[in-house]
């Protein structure tokens, strides 16, 4: 017993300690940082899977108070039915996405350092059971991820982060304001106690100022349209090897958060009686969603459309909170969960995809992608089901999540979000299907590799995908750089990185059928919080 | 009204600061000032928890156990805001030094540090 709610602070502290790592070694050893980054990503993705089999046998949540304060006054960290969804999340594409990173870059252990924390303040978020440190998570979280946008080539990451910077920075201020709000009404921090503190407050005024001023917060983490400014550019200036962590986890924690908040902390019920609070969420939904998937459309390099598709489909997970609060709906909230974590997963994919091509062929725009699927047909192959998975074709994690909250929206009766969610996947379907149409039927049209590269002597000149052969030729000084252009454009893709992109393909597809298991193990969560 | 805002002074000047604080990240073109825009912005969040601590009433003091145990009647200061505070301030901070290693970077990449300049050197690359 005792013992297993130390695995919550150790989650946590774990990955913190464990950053210090990549740059203390690195006084003497070079490349050391995946290595540590990968052991303690696995470790952490063990601890997260043993955790979460006692969350769900049991059907009891699993609380840790630091320093064993009692949670009136202590920090209290809380791992319960959905808060082990996102753990799970985080740790399996924080473990996955090492595969790609590993070969392609960022390679300096600095770049380990940062992941770490990231992970670190990723993991905080979802288990912690107190709003301000909720806060301090949350920035945590964001400082690792100006770092790793920063790192991008070129000076154009520079900007795209501080962007971000100034935006993430005034978004979090805004949620720490609510919180400020929030506590001068209540007197209490922790997420349990403001639970029963809400209602009974006597100033109702302060708490419902303080849920305006989480909302706009929550709307610009989450990247919702017309706050999303920062995203685009966030995620096409970051590395390759980053975009993959941070389009899939990021926005993902702070919705999972934003959801927290609102069936845990002020309740559904609560928030169903305040006035407007539906219709807003609603529409800051459903705007989005269209905006996003329009915004999309009209895109012509593959990762900024998948940025904006991002902030279609975080549309889709605020309006289903939206019908949460709205029909009190189970069915929503279910389809909310299934969606973070199935598009956790399946942009994870498609980036780590992305990733590839662009290492392989220099390929960054849609028109660039034509013929894909004759010079790599198991990539390919992997970003279609990815794509269609994200439309919402069954048996793809996208239809489930899709399903549930349309179906949520039905029961509630509040057709225009019934509408808005078809007309989205008709939409999501329009720029997918540009992609797809690009990679399987458009001949390629340029000569066959626009960037041929000259054999490079090092590489043996004929490297295959799997040529780990190669690897140490690459650490002699003497044909660094050469080694370096040779890799880039001749074996650049590793037999793990084709690996880790088909995994994430069949990820999807198995989350698609295993839909009906996560409902039922949200059950106890929901009819905790919603009835 | 108006006598209500004067007895409540402080909460009035937190939101001006915050108002500040925003309008300066919404209007300067230089990128320093929004900085220092963003940190009025978090520095009148704080004076906002630090105010809503505070006690007026007599005998009041800081959070402070004196020697030989508490006694009962007295009134302190709620010291969870200001530890709240601190914790924040540091977080800030680090954003803060975040935010200017960016604007270094930026600043030896295009050799200013207007936004509106920034934009043109942008458009032109």
């Amino acid at each position: 017993m005792s013992s297993v709610d130390l695995l919550l602070p150790l989650l946590i502290a774990v990955p913190i300690l464990a950053a210090t790592l990549p740059i203390a070694l690195g006084l003497w050893l070079d490349r050391t940082g995946w290595t540590v980054a990968t052991l303690t990503t696995s470790a952490l993705f063990i601890g997260a899977t043993a955790l979460a089999s006692i969350v769900y046998t049991r059907g009891a949540d699993v609380t840790h108070t630091l320093g064993g304060y009692s949670r009136e006054f202590g920090i209290e960290l809380v791992a319960d039915q959905f808060s082990m969804l996102i753990v799970l999340l985080v740790t399996a594409v924080a473990t996955g996405v090492l595969a790609y990173t590993r070969r392609g870059g960022p390679r300096g252990n600095t770049f380990y350092t940062a992941y770490l924390l990231l992970t670190a303040g990723l993991l905080g978020i979802s288990l912690t059971g107190d709003v301000f440190n909720l806060f301090v998570f949350l920035e945590i979280t964001s400082l690792a991820t100006y770092a790793l946008v920063a790192s991008g080539d070129g000076p154009e990451a520079a900007v795209a982060s501080l962007k971000y910077l100034i935006l993430g920075t005034i978004a979090a201020s805004m949620y720490l304001i609510g919180v400020a709000f929030v506590f001068m009404a209540t007197g209490t921090l922790n997420m349990l106690e403001l639970a029963d503190a809400i209602p009974a407050a006597e100033s109702q005024t302060l708490i419902h100022t303080g849920v305006a001023f989480i909302v706009v917060g929550f709307a610009v983490k989450v990247a919702q349209w017309p706050l999303h400014t920062w995203q685009p550019s966030a995620y096409q200036q970051a590395p390759d090897g980053v975009t993959p962590l941070i389009a899939a986890l990021v926005s993902t924690a702070s919705a999972y958060a934003f959801g927290r908040l609102i069936v845990t902390v002020f309740g559904v019920e609560y928030l169903t009686a305040m006035p407007n609070a539906a219709a807003v969420v609603l529409t800051i939904g459903c705007v989005s969603v269209l905006a996003g998937t329009i915004l999309a459309v009209i895109q012509t390099e593959v990762k900024r459309m998948l940025a904006y598709s991002s902030v279609s489909q975080f549309g889709l997970v605020i309006a289903a909170y939206g019908v949460v609060i709205a029909g009190r709906s189970e069915t929503a909230f279910i389809g909310a969960a299934i969606h973070l974590v199935g598009h956790g997963l399946v942009k994870a994919g498609l980036f780590l995809g992305v990733a590839l091509v662009a290492r392989s062929y220099d390929a960054r725009t849609v028109d660039e992608y034509a013929g894909l699927a004759k010079s790599r047909p198991i990539a390919a192959g992997a970003i279609a089901v990815l794509l269609l998975s994200l439309v919402g074709v069954p048996p793809g994690v996208g239809f489930v999540g899709k399903w549930y909250i349309a179906l949520g929206a039905v029961q509630s009766e509040l057709w225009p979000v019934a509408a808005v969610i078809f007309l989205s996947t008709m939409l999501t379907l329009a720029y997918a299907a540009r992609l797809l149409e690009k990679m399987y039927f458009t001949p390629s049209a340029t000569a066959e590799r626009p960037h041929a590269p000259a054999p490079v002597a090092t590489d043996g000149g004929d490297a295959g995908p799997d040529d780990s052969a190669a690897e140490p030729a690459r650490d002699e000084p003497g044909a660094a750089i050469a080694a370096i252009r040779g890799d880039r454009s001749e074996a650049p893709v590793s037999t793990g990185m084709v690996a880790i992109v088909v995994l994430a393909a069949l990820g999807a597809v198995a989350l698609g059928f295993a839909g009906g298991t996560i409902a039922e193990l949200l059950d106890p969560f929901l009819t905790e919080v919603i009835n | 009204m108006i006598e209500y805002l004067f007895s409540h002074y402080t909460y009035v000047l937190v939101f001006v600061l915050l108002g500040i604080g925003i309008y300066m990240v919404i209007a300067s073109e230089n990128l320093v000032k929004k900085l220092i825009g963003v940190n009025l912005f978090q520095t009148a969040i704080f004076l906002f928890f630090i105010s809503m601590a505070y006690i007026d009433t007599e005998g009041a003091s800081a959070p402070i156990v004196p020697e030989g145990g508490v006694p009962l009647n007295v009134m302190v200061a709620s010291p969870l805001p200001q530890v709240i505070v601190l914790t924040a301030i540091v977080v800030g901070i680090a954003l803060t030094a975040v935010g200017l290693a960016l604007i270094i970077r930026i600043y030896a990449e295009y050799g200013t540090l207007r936004e509106d300049t920034l934009r043109e050197v942008r458009a032109d690359e």
